[in-house]
């Protein structure tokens, strides 16, 4: 609902004062949705999935810059691996590299931490205090615990 | 954004080109059953010839079309797509575009060698690829929405091809017809111009009526 492809059955969804269904497109130049669903293509390596991935929200990225970024994610050396041979984590860490990229105020995240370790769950928490410490929103729907430290956080408990 | 969008369809393509020479293999053998079953009566052959080339296309553009958004769809690309700045308009002609060069530019380079099985002059050879070039977008295009709609449903090749073929009858007609008339010696330039004005306009409203199927699939 909050990525506006469903639309709710009472009320509506504002952003910045407007409904994001009218909004279209405009919204999303706000907004980085991250599903369970992970969208990296087996076919493609890491660099291509992540530069790829980051032009259709319309930053072009140097393949240097992709490569470092892709470093910090913990995969050095396994850029040029077509993402089939990754493991379910290492993909996900992939995907995950767009959060470093883009510079939209709005995360949505549906629960990006499902098959990831230790580490990475403390990269993704540095990500998102990162994120939060810029001024952004972070919306995390998660059935882990994840402490994040910033100024103002909600938690919405819902049946479990 | 379009140029990404249309490399990385093309670059998964070509690292899965079993699928698209399937297609061809399937264009190929298809249009050669025929002349193997009627025998070397070359009067006939050139007669069934365009009809034969034609609807061996429109089945082998069929068999491309179930891949163009359901990858997509089921490893959550296709949701990040609509969830970009960019208008889905464009995205669904990138990949409409990276689709046709895929999987129908071979069938329009193999076309003239496969209608030479039927004794076709080289001037109808000509013509049958002109038709193919203007006419395959509009399967592709016409394809698209039936894709889009039935994403994501059990069944989804067989209703695609249902949805779909009907709507391919008008270019089929122009197509065969304009090839025909080159056979007889007539002018082939009324049929091509209709073909033209059929392309014209699915390449404007296809899209937009594919992305609004997608909407509505993904919702």
């Amino acid at each position: 609902m909050l990525c506006g492809l469903l639309p709710p059955a009472e009320g509506e969804v504002k952003w910045d004062g407007a409904n994001i269904r009218s909004l279209g497109e405009d919204y999303f130049t706000d907004v980085t949705y991250l599903g369970h669903a992970h969208g990296v293509k087996d076919e493609l390596n890491a660099l291509e999935n992540l530069r790829v991935s980051c032009a259709l929200t319309g930053i072009e990225l140097r393949k240097d810059r992709a490569r470092s970024i892709l470093a910090d994610m913990g995969l050095k050396g396994r850029e040029t691996l077509p993402a089939r041979l990754l493991s379910e984590g290492q993909k996900r860490r992939v995907a995950l590299a767009r959060l470093a990229v883009c510079n939209t105020r709005l995360w949505l995240l549906d629960e990006v931490m499902t098959s990831l370790d230790r580490s990475a769950v403390a990269l993704i928490r540095s990500l998102i205090e990162q994120h939060l410490l810029d001024g952004g929103i972070a919306i995390l729907a998660t059935h882990q615990e994840l402490e994040v430290a910033a100024e103002s956080t909600m938690r919405l408990e819902l049946a479990t | 954004m379009l140029r990404w969008l249309v490399w990385r369809d093309l670059m998964l393509a070509w690292r899965r080109r079993a699928d698209v020479l399937s297609t061809l293999f399937f264009f190929v053998i298809v249009v050669s059953l025929f002349p193997l079953s009627i025998g070397p009566e070359t009067q006939l052959l050139r007669a069934i010839a365009p009809g034969v080339v034609w609807v061996a296309a429109l089945l082998a553009s069929m068999l491309s079309l179930g891949r163009l958004f359901a990858n997509d769809y089921q490893d959550g690309t296709l949701e990040q797509m609509l969830m970009t700045p960019q208008p889905l308009y464009l995205i669904v002609l990138g990949k409409v575009l990276a689709q046709w060069l895929a999987a129908e530019v071979p069938l329009i380079i193999a076309a003239p060698l496969l209608g030479a099985q039927f004794g076709l002059s080289s001037r109808t050879l000509l013509i049958l690829s002109v038709t193919l070039l203007l006419g395959t977008p509009v399967l592709s295009l016409i394809g698209s929405i039936g894709a889009a709609l039935t994403l994501g449903l059990r069944s989804s090749n067989v209703l695609v091809s249902l949805l779909v073929l009907p709507l391919y009858i008008p270019v089929l007609i122009f197509g065969a017809g304009a090839v025909d008339a080159s056979i007889m010696g007539m002018t082939t330039l009324p049929n091509i111009y209709l073909l033209g004005a059929v392309t014209t306009l699915s390449l404007v409203f296809a899209p937009w009526a594919t992305s609004a199927a997608l909407r509505i699939s993904m919702e």
